[in-house]
């Protein structure tokens, strides 16, 4: 139905009434519906996304099991205060994530844009200490690649920690790949939310880019551990 | 028929808007699925060279119309365009898209833009398909397999695996917008037991497709990470594992194959039930095994991998789970036959087309067994054997089911009737050359002729002549329809709303349909395939068929 349609037939609708009826897309029959749609599609989406971390998890499982030592070594080389930092930086931008969709149903504006650029901006830090730890990891060559070079020291060879590092670098990447996505995503809502497109009883958008937001902080939230800290104190 | 000539003058979704922008931009399930039938019939007829090419190539025993290297190509082109470009978008994007709003009674999918953007993929990863080809071809197989595909082969791998990796896309967005469109979308009334099969196996089939295809994309990704800057994760040399490869390829790629069939089921239970009048026989059964091949379809992949390496028991669990598979399928095949029994049996084309699919789908699967046995699939792998019974599978069964739902929904989507005596003849066509081209397959491969060579020894010739003239039948068989279709769109009969007198919402608005498909959100209060109350003398409007809108 066009948003104005009520209005030429000279009835007089609230404020309120106009923007819901302005966002409320055809096909659907009120806004409950089109909020719950929404919702859904985009968890059966986030569904698709652990399928497709799945298959590199599954990856490094196995090969966790099969070269343990090798996966120890590739472990100690992990500068974990980066990595905490990094996750501490990551769990900020989930809470000033929350707080740009609470803001947005609030119906705040301001707020909205504030949480929404402060979470743009601990997004970027994430990716610049991310770049500094692939820098180091070139410097000291454990890029995998024909200028590969490890120095071995245990009971495992140094191809098994190539291997390591490939998993390492595709599971980060494709992480920080989702994570431009999102900033991409946040950029988006920032001109919408200056165009006033949100308002109290339309704001999924900022919601959907949210759980996303999250979801991409929780596959860190696992990566962390499993490349970072959990063969820590081991010895290879 | 006054009915047909008042929905005649109404405004459709054909002629609702005109010019190629309104195509190109529309958000409308029922042109993106025309869209789709236009791309995926192109795509096809390409891939149905490269067969009719290899078809030729094996009219004789030695190696002499092609190369071995492009015979390679051929057949790798051919798995590729008819797998990613056609048999996995086929009836989804097509006859799911144009009919599950209509069947649950909503006026769109639940993301109409989304349904746009996974043509607009779809199209992307074509190109990129359509471009390794002009530009040289790849000859890894449709399978990819490495290190082949990563170290060795000097074709354009990695651009036809971008396209792959692209058209994963446009299956997972469309599958994603089936399952949001079934739960949230339905109309007042419309509960789960009352939905139409073709729902049912539509939402199994998104499952796999939003399940499963995620897992493709990220293998492929790790081949071209290894092929570009040598990762080493599937190469034996670095201490990878090529066996990892197969494991992630057929976690998808084998639930894949019920993806291509599931929708043609679907299609089945819908005309089975309308031309024997009948309700579905044990419906929820039939609901059910939809689901049951869906998840049961996930465990059996290595029954890919039964020499490649994998312990002896990892080989026997998957031969038994493979097993398990083929209970939810014969329920549907055997549920589908007693629906049958002491039905009113009418023999339209799309009729003789299920017809087909049961006989051929049945034969395809049972082979599928043996297959699925340890000790026999010793014997056949990677002979013709293979060939035959996944072509029994895939064409006999996908691609008769497609011919069948184009068939029975073509009324629908164009308001125009096909000619029903060419229709006949090409089904007979289709079944006959089907037959003729793959039955000798079965014989080759089991007396050892092995797939994938591009010569083969003298004794072998007389089955693969045998094939390849049934080859030629068939593509007469699928030419057919192209051309009386299409002439139907300017002479064929009117259709009126209801020509078979079906059940079901779709049928029960105009043909072609308006945009928003009803002109009010119907309330159901009745159950799918009440052929009983359509067909009783006395019954009434509201459960009528010929409510046009």
């Amino acid at each position: 139905m066009h948003p104005t349609m009520g209005l030429r037939r000279g009835l007089k609708l609230p404020d309120s009434e106009i923007a819901v009826q302005h966002n409320l897309k055809h096909h659907f029959a009120d806004m409950e519906q089109q909020k719950e749609t929404s919702t859904f599609g985009m968890w059966v989406f986030l569904v698709t996304e652990i399928m497709f971390f799945g298959g590199m998890f599954a990856a490094y499982l196995i090969y966790r099991l099969s070269y343990y030592n090798a996966w120890v070594a590739g472990s100690q080389t992990m500068e974990i205060q980066l990595g905490a930092i990094n996750t501490a930086v990551l769990i900020c931008s989930s809470l000033t994530m929350v707080m740009a969709v609470h803001s947005a149903k609030l119906g705040n504006r301001k707020l909205t844009a504030i949480f929404l650029i402060l979470t743009l901006a601990l997004g970027f830090a994430f990716l610049g200490i991310k770049g500094v730890e692939y820098h180091t990891h070139w410097v000291h060559h454990e890029v995998p690649g024909a200028d590969f070079h490890f120095e071995h020291a245990g009971n495992y060879d140094p191809r098994q920690v190539a291997i390591f590092f490939s998993l390492y670098f595709a599971m980060t990447g494709m992480h920080a790949m989702h994570m431009i996505i999102g900033a991409g995503l946040l950029t988006w809502l920032l001109i919408a939310n200056a165009r006033g497109r949100f308002s109290p009883s339309y704001n999924s958008p900022v919601e959907m880019v949210g759980l996303y937001w999250h979801f991409v902080d929780l596959i860190w939230i696992y990566l962390f551990p499993l490349l970072y800290l959990i063969s820590h104190h081991h010895n290879g | 028929m006054e009915a047909a000539s008042h929905s005649e003058a109404k405004t459709n979704y054909l002629n609702a808007d005109y010019g190629i922008k309104s195509w190109l931009l529309t958000t409308d399930h029922k042109r993106i699925a025309l869209l789709f039938l236009g791309s995926i019939t192109f795509f096809f007829f390409i891939g149905g060279f490269f067969a009719m090419l290899i078809r030729l190539e094996l009219l004789t025993p030695a190696g002499d119309l092609v190369l071995a290297d492009t015979y390679n190509k051929l057949f790798t082109m051919h798995g590729i365009v008819m797998i990613f470009l056609f048999l996995i978008p086929s009836i989804p994007a097509v006859f799911g898209n144009f009919l599950i709003p209509m069947m649950i009674g909503a006026k769109d999918l639940a993301f109409p833009k989304l349904n746009l953007a996974s043509w607009y993929i779809y199209m992307a990863g074509a190109s990129f398909i359509l471009y390794a080809i002009v530009t040289g071809g790849m000859d890894t197989g449709w399978t990819f397999y490495t290190p082949f595909s990563t170290t060795y082969s000097n074709t354009n791998v990695i651009t036809a695996a971008v396209g792959v990796f692209i058209v994963g896309f446009s299956s997972i967005f469309t599958g994603l917008n089936f399952i949001v469109t079934i739960h949230r979308m339905r109309a007042p009334g419309l509960t789960w037991r009352r939905l139409p099969l073709f729902i049912w196996a539509h939402y199994a089939t998104a499952l796999i497709m939003v399940l499963g295809t995620p897992v493709l994309a990220i293998t492929i990704v790790l081949v071209a990470l290894e092929r570009l800057f040598h990762f080493g994760i599937f190469d034996a040399r670095l201490g990878g594992d090529p066996l990892l490869f197969q494991h992630l390829f057929w976690f998808y790629s084998h639930p894949a194959v019920y993806i291509m069939i599931l929708p043609s089921m679907a299609v089945i239970s819908e005309v089975i039930a309308c031309f024997s009048r009948k309700r579905i026989f044990g419906y929820d059964f039939v609901a059910m095994s939809s689901i049951a091949i869906a998840v049961l379809g996930f465990l059996v992949w290595a029954h890919h991998m039964f020499v490649a390496g994998i312990s002896t028991y990892a080989a026997l669990i998957f031969s038994l789970l493979t097993f398990f598979v083929a209970i939810p399928s014969a329920v549907k095949v055997f549920n589908w036959t007693a629906t049958l029994y002491k039905g009113s049996i009418s023999f339209e084309t799309p009729m003789l087309y299920a017809f087909a699919f049961i006989g051929l789908f049945t034969i395809g699967g049972l082979t599928g067994i043996f297959l699925g046995a340890v000790g026999l699939d010793l014997h056949v792998h990677d002979t013709y054997f293979v060939v035959a019974h996944f072509h029994y599978v895939m064409v006999g069964g996908g691609v008769t089911g497609f011919l069948c739902a184009l068939h029975f929904w073509w009324p629908k989507m164009t308001g125009k009737m096909y000619p029903e005596a060419f229709a006949k003849l090409s089904a007979v066509l289709v079944f006959v050359g089907f037959n003729l081209t793959f039955f000798p397959q079965f014989l080759l491969g089991y007396l050892g002729m092995p797939r994938r060579y591009h010569a083969y020894p003298p004794e072998f010739q007389v089955l693969n002549v045998l094939s390849t003239a049934g080859a030629s039948i068939l593509a007469a068989g699928f030419i057919m329809p192209m051309i009386y279709l299409v002439w139907s769109l300017q002479y064929g009969k009117d259709a009126g709303p209801n020509p078979y007198r079906a059940a079901g919402l779709e049928w029960k608005t105009a043909s072609p349909p308006a945009t928003f498909n009803f002109d009010e959100t119907p309330v159901v209060t009745w159950e799918a395939y009440n052929y009983d109350e359509i067909d009783a003398p006395d019954h009434g409007p509201q459960k009528g068929v010929e409510v046009a809108g």
